[in-house]
């Protein structure tokens, strides 16, 4: 990586969630056009915020909320009982 | 309240605790503590973010009373800064998903998430995860959104890594069955 990789680098979130001003935004795709290495480091970044944006959320399993539910219930009729 | 942010704040408190139990009893307090402090919730922001704040100070408590050590990435190569620079530079970005996902992707991506410092894992999961904008998880972390953006950037590469690390052999691969020789038009190191 060199100095010129690094600076493009440094600003990389916001170029790929498009938060990036449009000077910053058309140097660092200028640079993309030349650099190969931080093409891949662009392409594998954005690949990777859309794995775990498609693949990484955990829902609350049934059983879990059912008891949560139930949980909930036993808090309610406290507080109308008391 | 429960459908809509239940979710959420399950993924969120798992997440931090590492384990379905200990995410289902922080899941169980946040709700009972929200349904008691409810008249006391004053609208300053949204629903969800107060929810999901709730349950991230609970899930703090509890990983402060459980003295954990800190679980962190593998020294890391910063530039001056501080930031990480990259040294996975195969790319694996092209693989098809079926490929991934034959991989066991789900437990790739947990064991990654899990490498990562507690404090840069949680705005990973807001931000890139259950989609929180920068504003709405600085709120619920407390932190400005410089300090939320600066974060999400440093987790964002250190997964990038760590991905990089599982799937870099898949993109060989792929390449080579495709005859490229050492898989030129797929990977490219350096």
């Amino acid at each position: 990586m060199s100095e010129l990789c690094e600076h493009a680098l440094g600003p990389l979130s916001e170029f790929v969630d498009g938060e990036l001003n449009p000077g910053l935004c058309a140097e660092i795709e200028r640079h993309l056009v030349e650099c190969g290495n931080c093409r891949v480091v662009v392409d594998t970044l954005r690949r990777t915020i859309t794995l775990y944006r498609d693949h990484g959320h955990e829902g609350v399993p049934q059983d879990a909320k059912d008891r949560l539910y139930a949980v909930l219930r036993v808090e309610q009729e406290c507080r109308a009982g008391g | 309240m429960v459908e809509r942010h239940s979710g959420t704040v399950y993924n969120l408190a798992l997440r931090m605790m590492g384990n379905p139990q200990e995410a289902e009893e922080v899941l169980q307090e946040t709700f009972i503590s929200a349904f008691r402090g409810l008249a006391r919730f004053e609208g300053r922001s949204q629903l969800g973010t107060w929810l999901y704040r709730i349950a991230y100070n609970a899930a703090l408590m509890r990983l402060r009373r459980r003295e954990l050590p800190v679980t962190s990435i593998e020294e890391p190569l910063t530039n001056e800064d501080g930031e990480l620079i990259p040294r996975q530079l195969v790319d694996w970005s092209a693989l098809p998903d079926e490929m991934l996902i034959n991989q066991e992707l789900r437990g790739v991506l947990e064991r990654a998430i899990a490498t990562l410092p507690e404090t840069l894992r949680v705005v990973f999961v807001l931000r890139d995860i259950e989609g929180l904008s920068t504003a709405e998880t600085a709120d619920v972390v407390g932190l400005t959104q410089t300090n939320v953006k600066v974060r999400l950037h440093r987790a964002r590469l250190a997964l990038r890594e760590k991905l990089g690390e599982y799937f870099a052999p898949a993109a060989a691969l792929s390449a080579a069955s495709q005859g490229l020789p050492g898989g030129e038009r797929h990977v490219r190191v350096v």
